[in-house]
């Protein structure tokens, strides 16, 4: 089976024209001092590029297709556009074939009326009105292409075109060579229906509001009738009528979702805001209609119609925010390679959807692509990086006859594999069923906020009705009054918004800062500490092989980066990564010659760099070439599970470094801040013990509260275990992690992590590292202090208006203005409370 | 007062057509992207865009 690589060095490889793209680009963002800039993006352009004077100069070659575009279009109108993108353009190679395919087109593509065909495109990179302006006119100049338009807010873009007259593959390499790599939209027919359900809720809004306002105008003249010397008779009747219709319209149409919600948690047996609402409204549009028919006692029609608006007005903010967060995930998802090379019978190589792949096909997998189906490697020798499926944080070594699965990257060398499992069957899909079987049994929160505002109403309505009796009995010449004051004094509309207002500007402030947040209901189980289990890999670690200590001479690292600027080898990415990060970017640009250089495979790399020989490998081969004493070797790398890499100058050990994968440098603090906070944080992984206990250590986190060696079901038990007793929050990236991730109380994704775990997650953190992680713990318990807040200010309020009006200090007048200074409170309050704005 | 008897009438026959109006353009998708067209206004028209009659994704 693989084993673990250890330090060797392969051939060079030439690189695709796509990475060398990138690289220029990098270069030219690194250069500050240059005074020329790009025609196209206007960054300034590499020394190198630079053509002779009154020529266009470009950063790199994308930008100079793109311009090329443009140019022969007639389109150079973009350059005189106010605001334009300014990032090279990544020049792409690939040929977009798989959307030509059968299965892409049954998957992906629509029909339109008109006999056109349709798709959503996800856009890479699209972000300002040059993008909208290109995006929307660049593929009409296609013969074929009807419409393109963009929606900037989600970076989609529709696309209807004429098949038969051109292929999508030509539409998505314009786009492509314009900067804007497209991606098939993976959420299209969940969008459809998302996209009808939020028009009908604005629609509901809309009606509702404009009902409420037009049934205040007569109540208002009402109140001011009660007041003052009494209104006509047949013109209050003539109000009452006018509102008992409207309202009816409102309770009938908008509010019907109310009385439909209420009437499932019947029937589930559950407590639902809607039932106490759908009582406190059927009360209310019943009394008051008999009493508009009797001609006699108050009508309670104003008070209804705004609740009814009201409280569509906060379930829309929070469906917005949720849709937010979703569509983030969703496009995320979209982002995750749905196309793979086929090699065909007479060597052509084909691109292909994943879809369209079957057991026996031959792939080539390049390096740095993600597989796209488990198999069997029939030919070359590379390294993967099965840290999503696994967990295993370094990459694995494998050659002819090992088994590849689907979802894990390799790294080095382009590999051919014999699809042994596509699509459905292969391992990953299976552990993705299991992880959408347990999201399902998982059971709703009800929330405390809902369960308070369902008994106030149901309090507030008997009361209306003892103090109506009792003060009929008492006095009858004011009972009315004070029934009337009651009601609307204690309208629930505070209350009622009180949770979704503050746990949408939560939210809301959250994305900004990068912390997606699916729900109210992650908000208020972070704000109470908990366990707190953490994955190692890509969670609290960086997942990629660095540079992690250097001990011995700094100035032999320009020499060893040189050598290793060439090569492939995953540890050689670590020393480009470790070594570039230290020093100045103008000294790379100055690295030292490199005369010869020899890569043994398994060894390392022999040199002669400026004079020097060099030799760069494991311990083994550098101490078999150069004949100094070894130093006994430190155990100490072992332990913190580390490469070591030794350096040899001139016949002589001049530095040893070691590799591996770094723990993130905001973990240690950001773990010691939660256990501050009162968490008990774990780590739970799939690694190694040492690795993790090292790990562990390097936290400060004691020796059992790290769990080594788990599988994807270990990981399960433990977190369905632990939940049991107490509230669990499972932080992780991996496939490996999704199952874990539903089972917990709280689940979050964090960062550069697979999309098992984005779905599945009720918190995703978009900026690496485990900071985000604090602000999240830290404006949860803040926005439940701001709803616990607003609860109690709209409580309080409520209790004094309501003692006022039962013992009739307050008119229906004076009540009818004070209500909604309740309500501004609570948004005033929920608006400008800090929650996420910590940092910026 | 008997006024009120008219303009009241009168003025739910106007709140209708808003209404009526508000929901056209909802049903229509006038409220589904608010960003983009900003953007888009930005950009004077020199090329001619061939559209298909109905600009609504969903109909």
């Amino acid at each position: 089976m693989a084993s673990v690589a250890r330090p060797e060095f392969s051939g060079s490889e030439p690189r695709d024209a796509t990475t060398s793209a990138v690289a220029l680009g990098t270069q030219a963002g690194a250069i500050q001092a240059s005074a020329l800039a790009c025609a196209h993006c206007s960054l300034p352009v590499p020394e190198a590029l630079r053509e002779a004077e009154g020529e266009r100069s470009f950063c790199c070659a994308g930008c100079r297709t793109a311009y090329a575009i443009l140019h022969e279009h007639g389109l150079d109108r973009y350059y005189d556009l106010g605001t334009r993108r300014e990032v090279p353009v990544a020049l792409s190679t690939r040929s977009y074939d798989e959307f030509d395919h059968e299965a892409f087109r049954a998957r992906h593509i629509t029909a339109t009326q008109d006999g056109l065909s349709r798709i959503e495109l996800l856009l890479e990179g699209v972000h300002c009105a040059s993008c909208v302006w290109l995006v929307e006119r660049v593929p009409l100049l296609l013969t074929g292409v009807a419409r393109a338009e963009l929606d900037i807010g989600r970076s989609l873009a529709t696309i209807e075109w004429d098949a038969n007259a051109l292929p999508l593959s030509s539409v998505a390499r314009t786009l492509a060579s314009l900067g804007y790599p497209p991606h098939p939209f993976l959420g299209v027919r969940r969008d459809a229906v998302r996209r009808s359900e939020e028009r009908a809720a604005l629609v509901r809004i809309g009606v509702a509001g404009a009902i409420a306002i037009n049934v205040m105008l007569p109540a208002l003249a009402m109140y001011a009738g009660v007041l003052g010397d009494g209104m006509d008779a047949s013109l209050a009747r003539f109000f009452r009528i006018i509102s008992m219709g409207l309202t009816l319209l409102a309770v009938v149409f908008p509010g019907r979702v109310f009385f439909a919600g209420a009437w499932a948690a019947i029937r589930t047996r559950t407590l639902h805001l809607d039932l106490p609402v759908a009582v406190a409204l059927g009360a209310g549009v019943l009394r008051g209609t008999i009493n508009t028919i009797t001609d006699s006692g108050p009508v309670y029609f104003d008070g209804v119609t705004l609740l009814i608006f009201l409280l569509l007005v906060g379930r829309y903010l929070q469906q917005r925010g949720t849709r937010a967060a979703t569509d983030a995930s969703e496009l995320l998802l979209s982002l995750t390679p749905q196309g793979a090379r086929v090699v065909e019978g007479d060597g052509q190589v084909r691109e292909l959807p994943a879809a369209a792949l079957l057991p026996g096909m031959t792939l080539e997998v390049r390096a740095g692509d993600v597989f796209a189906a488990d198999g069997e490697i029939s030919g070359g020798t590379s390294t993967i990086d099965r840290s999503l499926l696994t967990g295993e944080s370094r990459p694995v070594r494998v050659e002819t006859g090992d088994r590849v699965f689907a979802g894990t990257r390799n790294c080095t060398a382009p590999l051919r594999i014999t699809v042994t499992q596509a699509g459905d069957e292969s391992r990953v899909a299976r552990l993705l069923r299991q992880v959408e079987e347990s999201s399902r049994r998982r059971a709703p929160i009800v929330r405390l906020a809902n369960r308070l505002a369902g008994w106030f109403v149901g309090v507030v309505l008997v009361l209306a009705v003892v103090t109506f009796v009792v003060r009929s009995a008492v006095d009858p010449s004011t009972a009315l009054d004070a029934a009337i004051a009651l009601l609307v004094v204690t309208c629930p509309c505070a209350l009622a918004m009180a949770t979704p207002l503050a746990v949408t500007v939560a939210m809301g402030r959250a994305a900004r800062h990068g912390v997606l947040i699916r729900g109210g209901d992650a908000l208020e189980a972070l704000a109470k500490p908990g366990v707190l289990l953490l994955d190692k890999t890509g969670t609290v670690t960086e997942s990629r092989v660095s540079l992690v200590r250097w001990e011995g001479a700094e100035w032999v690292k320009p020499f060893v980066l040189a050598l290793e600027r060439e090569s492939l080898h995953p540890l050689a990415e670590g020393f480009r990564r470790g070594l570039s990060d230290s020093e100045a970017p103008d000294s790379m640009r100055d690295l030292p010659t490199v005369e010869t250089s020899t890569h043994v495979a398994g060894g390392g790399i022999v040199g002669r760099v400026d004079g020097h020989d060099v030799i760069v490998g494991s311990p083994q081969f550098v101490s078999s070439h150069v004949a100094v004493r070894v130093p006994p070797e430190g155990t100490a790398h072992a332990d913190e599970a580390l490469t070591p890499v030794w350096v040899a100058v001139d016949g002589e050990l001049v530095a040893r470094a070691f590799l591996g994968d770094p723990i993130r440098a905001d973990a240690v603090e950001s773990v010691t801040a939660l256990r501050q906070a009162g968490w008990d944080v774990q780590l739970l992984s799939g690694d190694a013990e040492s690795v993790v206990r090292a790990v562990g250590g390097a936290l400060g986190l004691p020796l059992e509260s790290c769990h080594a060696l788990a599988t994807p079901e270990d990981k399960l038990r433990i977190v369905e275990e632990l939940a049991r007793s107490q509230r669990v929050v499972m932080v992780g990236d991996g496939v490996n992690d999704a199952a874990a991730i539903v089972a917990a109380t709280v689940g979050i994704a964090v960062h550069g992590g697979a999309e098992a775990s984005l779905t599945v997650a009720d918190v995703y953190l978009s900026t690496p590292g485990l900071a985000p992680l604090v602000d999240l713990v830290t404006g949860s318990s803040r926005t439940m202090r701001v709803i616990r807040r607003n609860i109690t200010i709209s409580l309080l309020y409520n209790v004094v208006g309501a003692s006022l009006a039962i013992t009739g200090v307050i008119s229906p007048l004076v009540a009818a203005v004070m209500m909604p200074i309740s309500s501004l409170t609570v948004v005033l309050g929920s608006w400008y409370a800090t929650t996420f704005n910590t940092r910026t | 007062m008997s006024v009120v008897y008219l303009v009241l009438p009168l003025a739910l026959v106007i709140v209708l057509v808003a209404v009526i109006a508000f929901v056209w353009a909802a049903r229509r998708g006038q409220f589904d992207d608010l960003e983009t067209p900003a953007l888009r206004m930005l950009n004077d028209d020199d090329v001619r865009t061939p559209r298909s009659g109905n600009s609504s994704p969903d109909h």
